[in-house]
């Protein structure tokens, strides 16, 4: 077990850790136009640019790097990194793939920048999980109705993706690796592929933190699995924490947090949205009301680790952090040693 | 949800190329499809776990193997189990990992090529995130006897767990199983060296499964099915006892130990278990004898009729069974003291029975129906010693839970749901009073007065029927009432009910229900004396809060003013639109054979209607619907045919085409060809949404050729039923008290009109129009409308205006023609009917209009003749703006 594993594993053991809230609603309360999304650095830029909020990393990093100090005032023991869509392949709609690397390691050391400020001022353990995001394709779904057996992506491809920007963001000094909002796990397979090369390579390990999206309320991925399945498909990654965010609001996330708290043998982080989008697409739980329902999971001993993300600002991640506090973690099952795989639904051999 | 757990697990081995002929013809041969089928068929038939094997020399299996499991991931009723992925080859293997999401199983790995390579391949398996099959196989070969078995599996087993950090519970041995009666002595030992071997390594190897093919052990019995079948069982049944958990079996072949004949088996078992040396003699000499005898006779439990009576009442209940019910309610009602208590004792008890497992998801609404109609037989059994009861000494009624008014409100004709929710609540002792279809607002009232209801429940389809429950709410305001107020039905929605049908209602709480399962619940906390209060100051509080943030938010949505939409209007190809139709004007058609329209039927919405969730077919084999789903699907076709065969129904149709041209956002028609005499204009409208250049703003006059261009264009219109006959047929159930039948044909008449539209407009595109002559699409893909050309509807997405319908009835004469009229809120009657315009242009699609700004709303208002007052009723679930509020900003 690495230094930073051995030191959340204690802190968890402790008391229930808070993970930050939405990068995107931030940004999107700045209201940067393209010019400032451009800055200098990026005037000639053949294409729009606005939206790729990764980029602020490189253009606007004292934003950046002021909301990750926000969150961690506001009471995140672990802030995740502005690199969702920092690989490769989701870089390509901009042209930017060439930066995936650049922004992985400056992204990683904005974050630990904020966080050592932070501990400073309050002496207070911080720790930088590497965002890993879903890239926008999928390894296990056909983009093309017609044509059921043809895949936008390959394993391969998504590997090579998906350690480029795993390697970025140790470099910048990320503490954790996070590949999360997983909603396709033939995707996640393969980044959790590229992250053991990497340990092999470097003859260490970090803790890896694992996050699905239950897409919609018929409790499954978008690739079809149901939380058990899902698990089953990813334990071999002995992540640090197994858990879900976005897609739903906490209230419609407990029974799926519920289940993988039951059958996952490690720590359940969960952050969900700020409640379901209204009719408008927005989300609009208030802090009070989020944070007494993500009170609720903690009370209820589900959980160990929770967050916000769509929707959720530092006053929700502030609110779920007085929630939570003196609550006690939940308590690691023993999950008998039993043959468990799964297919879109989990199977478990008895014998 | 809970795990699929097994202590033995079949793993069907029918998609493997070694092992099956057919599935290697139809690999070699490409055809993945009937390849996939096959997949199917074995998850169906029970397969845990699906062995995926193409080793084959002729094959590129790397790519076979991609092409198959990429094709499994994208069915979900296949890709729902495990896969094994089998091959003597790495790279196989590996291109196979690449392409599962779940967690399988490699099959296999071994020690033939020496640890290193071993250590190699494990570690891979593992960061794949997949269990293994480890083969008792090393430098030296493949391990034959007890000894070479279990060293093999414990130096594996060692080094996966000690060096690989391999979990123990994610291996698999396969202590090979071979040959036995062959005739060489040496083999006669095999089945026993295996079952030991299992043994020995349950025994000392924690955690760690066993697995074998079994089918090698019969091989010299190939061509005598039932002696094989009977040593494997016997194989089986000894392996699995002493810790066998997992096998390559064809599971639906093998018979239950103890139900193969007592002689074949004691000659089986001499051989598997090598007990004499003259076994495998004694088999060959009787094998003949049970070659080819096959039995199978399908029991029916009857084992329930033996239990007393209100257990049997409360299985036929639970089981919806009718065939025994009079003479177990008779009984009941011999041993009890009166009539009555049969109701509130056994039959009461029984559906409490039903309710209960309605309400934890094990029992679905086709089920509670069902339950429904036994219980109303029951009920009618007893009716007339109730009534000789009060006659002579005016005995008491049965006291019900709450007394429930259900309508379906003016102007509507839809009650599929409404009668599914009646049901529902009269199996919970609710006592139902059901005005029916197209009730007014004052027979609500006074019938709500007359019965002293405690709840009254609204249903409506149609768009208009919001605006009828708005007034029906504003009517129990002002006479006074109280009582909770239902909301259900397809375009009801929570906002609206909040916004506007709660507001008119201060006195009473408006609910609105999602669906029909919810019922229940809600009534009876809105009737429950301790938490009424507290409910419904919930859902008023929530309520207000949802029509404030409604408010808010009203004017934030960014709308382009009509002249910009119009200008960003969609110009077609005007050298692909379509030629003339064969002929101009209507034509109709009368007793459609429903045969012919059967094919054509879209199952999915059919669940839907139940309540079942999942797409056709794969809700067949659901594990949480599939059941239900089956037996509903068999009495619906089973009904489908006696309506067919008896002509229950009958199905027509009215079609015509006419010169057409686009004028603004306008479709004008003519009379004739000359186009210079006007027959009819249709009115659309068009999208508002902000948009840019490469995505239109549309409306469905741009499917048309605009006057401008002086192309000749055309357009169709139709309006099919398939509800001649429906009610006599609904009133036919209701007279024998059958729910579930009356509720089912009706949804099927409804099913039947889609597919009468469906197949009308695959008519019309290959032969009246016959602008796709060639068209050669299956049913499947016609469901799917892959073809070209839409039939949009007035009142649906891409013209919510339901008013359209009139121009439409009047230009195809549809009263006159097939019988179908239409109701003061456009509702077409009888009610499974559909209609709408034909448009031909390839570059016609559907869409949906979103929400329209108010200078649309005049422009339209204004085109149509009618006031802006009038349009904003009709249109008001489109409205990107509060009429009320604009008007008075009109007005200061």
């Amino acid at each position: 077990m690495t230094d930073v594993e051995a030191k959340i594993r204690k802190l968890a053991s402790e008391r229930i850790l808070v993970l930050d809230g939405a990068m995107g609603t931030m940004i999107q309360q700045r209201k940067f136009s393209e010019e400032d999304f451009r800055a200098q650095r990026f005037t000639e830029w053949n294409r729009d640019v606005k939206g790729n909020n990764d980029l602020l990393i490189l253009t606007q990093p004292d934003c950046i790097r002021d909301i990750h100090l926000e969150y961690f005032r506001a009471g995140a023991d672990i802030v995740e990194t502005n690199t969702f869509s920092s690989t490769t392949i989701a870089q390509a709609d901009y042209g930017m793939e060439a930066l995936a690397h650049e922004l992985n390691v400056e992204g990683a050391r904005l974050a630990r920048q904020a966080g050592d400020i932070a501990e400073k001022e309050d002496g207070r353990p911080r720790f930088v999980a590497g965002t890993l995001g879903p890239t926008n394709r999928t390894a296990s779904i056909s983009p093309d109705v017609n044509n059921p057996g043809f895949r936008a992506v390959t394993f391969d491809e998504l590997a090579t993706a998906y350690g480029e920007a795993a390697r970025g963001l140790l470099e910048g000094g990320a503490d954790i690796l996070l590949v999360e909002t997983i909603f396709d796990t033939l995707n996640a397979k393969a980044a959790i592929f590229a992250i053991e090369e990497i340990f092999a390579e470097r003859g260490s390990r970090v803790p890896v933190m694992i996050s699905g999206t239950i897409t919609d309320l018929s409790g499954r991925t978008l690739s079809g699995q149901t939380p058990t399945a899902f698990w089953n498909a990813l334990n071999h990654a002995r992540p640090i924490s197994f858990g879900l965010n976005c897609a739903l609001g906490a209230k419609e996330m407990r029974g799926h947090v519920a289940e993988l708290s039951r059958v996952a043998d490690t720590l359940i982080c969960a952050y969900p949205n700020a409640g379901l989008p209204n009719e408008f697409g927005l989300y609009d739980e208030s802090p009070e009301a989020m944070a007494e329902l993500v009170g609720e999971f903690a009370s209820s001993g589900l959980v160990n680790i929770v967050g916000g993300c769509c929707g959720t600002t530092p006053a929700h991640i502030a609110a779920i952090a007085e929630a939570v506090k003196g609550k006690a973690p939940r308590q690691i099952p023993e999950i008998a040693p039993k043959m468990r795989l799964s297919g879109l639904e989990p199977f478990e051999l008895v014998a | 949800m809970t795990s699929a757990a097994s202590s033995f697990v079949n793993v069907g081995e029918r998609t493997n190329v070694t092992g099956s002929a057919k599935f290697r013809k139809l690999i070699t041969a490409g055809d993945y499809a009937a390849a996939l089928d096959v997949a199917r068929e074995q998850v169906e038939n029970g397969a845990q776990i699906l062995d995926v094997n193409m080793d084959e020399g002729l094959l590129d299996s790397e790519k076979a193997m991609t092409e198959f499991l990429n094709l499994i991931a994208a069915e979900p009723d296949i890709a729902r189990v495990p896969v094994m992925i089998d091959s003597s080859k790495w790279t196989v293997i590996e291109a196979g990992l690449k392409c599962v999401q779940g967690k399988s199983i490699v099959n296999s790995i071994s020690l033939k090529e020496g640890e290193e390579s071993f250590i190699h391949y494990a570690k891979k398996v593992r960061a794949y995130g997949a269990a293994v099959v480890v083969m008792a196989f090393d430098e030296q070969g493949q391990a034959d006897t007890f000894k070479r078995k279990t060293e093999i599996c414990a130096r594996a087993y060692k080094i996966l767990v000690e060096q690989v950090g391999f979990p123990p519970q994610d291996i698999v041995f396969d202590p090979n199983v071979f040959a036995v009666a062959t005739g060489i002595e040496e083999h006669s030992n095999y089945g026993v060296d295996f079952i030991e071997a299992t043994k020995w390594i349950r025994e000392n190897l924690p955690h760690a499964h066993i697995s074998g093919g079994v089918s090698n052990l019969s091989f010299a019995f190939r061509g005598n099915e039932p002696v094989r079948a009977a040593m494997h069982s016997v194989f089986l049944y000894h392996a699995i006892r002493v810790g066998m958990d997992m096998g390559i079996v064809n599971a639906g072949a093998l018979p239950v130990y103890d139900d193969i004949d007592p002689e074949l088996r004691e000659l089986a078992e001499d051989v598997v278990l090598n007990r004499r040396a003259d076994s495998t003699d004694r088999l060959l000499a009787v094998a003949d004898k049970f070659k080819g005898g096959k039995q199978e006779a399908r029991v029916v439990d009857t084992k329930w009729r033996e239990q007393p009576v209100s257990k049997r009442l409360e299985h036929a209940l639970v089981h919806g069974i009718t065939e025994f019910i009079d003479a177990d309610t008779e009984e009941a009602r011999a041993q009890a003291e009166r009539p009555l208590h049969v109701i509130e004792g056994p039959l009461m008890d029984g559906m409490n029975v039903v309710g209960d497992l309605f309400g934890s998801g094990k029992m679905f609404l086709p089920q509670v129906v069902k339950s429904a109609r036994v219980m109303k037989q029951a009920v009618a059994y007893l009716m007339p010693y109730m009534e000789e009861e009060k006659r002579l000494n005016g005995g008491s009624q049965r006291s019900a839970a709450g007394k429930i008014l259900m309508a379906t409100v003016k102007g509507d004709v839809h009650d599929i749901g409404k009668n599914i929710v009646g049901v529902v609540l009269q199996c919970n002792n609710y006592e139902v009073i059901d005005l029916g279809v197209m009730v007014p607002v004052t027979k609500i009232l006074a019938a709500a007065k007359e019965h002293e209801v405690d709840v009254i429940g609204l249903s409506g389809l149609i768009t208009p029927s919001l605006d009828e429950m708005v007034t029906v709410a504003s009517e129990l305001e002002r006479e006074g009432f109280d009582v909770p107020l239902l909301i259900g039905g397809a375009t009801t929605s929570k906002i609206h009910t909040a916004v506007k049908i709660n507001p008119a209602y201060d006195r009473g709480q408006a609910v609105h229900v999602i669906d029909a399962s919810r019922a229940v619940g809600v009534v009876s906390q809105l009737l429950s004396k301790e938490n009424r209060e507290a409910y419904a100051s919930g859902i008023r509080a929530d309520y207000l809060e949802l029509a404030e943030r409604h408010a808010r938010t009203q004017e934030d949505k960014v709308r382009s003013p009509i002249a910009a939409a119009r200008a960003n209007r969609l110009q077609i190809d005007l050298d692909k639109v379509a030629s003339k139709p064969t002929f101009l004007g209507t034509k109709v058609f009368k007793e459609i054979p429903l045969d012919t329209l059967i094919p054509f039927i879209d199952w999915t919405p059919f669940f839907q209607t139940w309540e079942l969730k999942g797409r056709y077919p794969e809700i067949l084999t659901d594990e949480k619907y599939g059941e239900a789903a089956r037996n509903l699907f068999e009495d619906a076709t089973a009904m489908l045919r006696q309506m067919a065969e008896e002509k229950w129904l009958e199905a027509r149709a009215v079609i015509g085409f006419w010169p057409a041209t686009a004028r603004g956002d306008d479709i004008v028609l003519f009379t004739d060809d000359d186009r210079s005499q006007e027959l009819a204009t249709l009115h659309t409208l068009r999208q508002q949404m902000a948009r840019t250049k490469d995505k239109p703003n549309l409306a469905l006059s741009d499917f048309i050729a605009p006057e401008e261009s002086d192309v000749a264009d055309y357009i169709g219109g139709f309006a099919v039923t398939a509800g001649i006959g429906e009610e006599a047929v609904a009133q036919r159930f209701a007279r024998a008290n059958d729910d579930y039948g009356g509720i089912l044909a009706k949804a099927l008449a409804d099913r039947l009109a889609e597919a009468a539209a469906e197949w009308m407009h695959a008519e019309v595109r290959r032969t009246h129009w016959g602008y796709a002559a060639d068209e050669t699409l299956s049913n499947e893909q016609i469901i799917a409308e892959e073809y070209q050309g839409i039939r949009p509807a007035p009142g649906y997405p891409a013209q919510p205006d339901h008013t359209e319908k009139a121009t439409l009835f009047e230009l195809l004469d549809a009263p006159e023609a097939i019988g179908l009229t239409l109701t003061e809120s456009y509702a077409m009657w009888p009610g499974s009917a559909v209609s709408g315009l034909y448009f031909s242009h390839p570059q016609s699609r559907y869409f949906g209009l979103g929400k329209i700004d108010r200078d649309q709303t005049v422009d339209y208002a204004g085109r149509k003749g009618m006031s802006t007052d009038q349009m904003e009723k009709w249109l008001a679930p489109v409205l990107n703006y509060d009429p009320n509020r604009q008007a008075k900003i009109a007005a200061e």
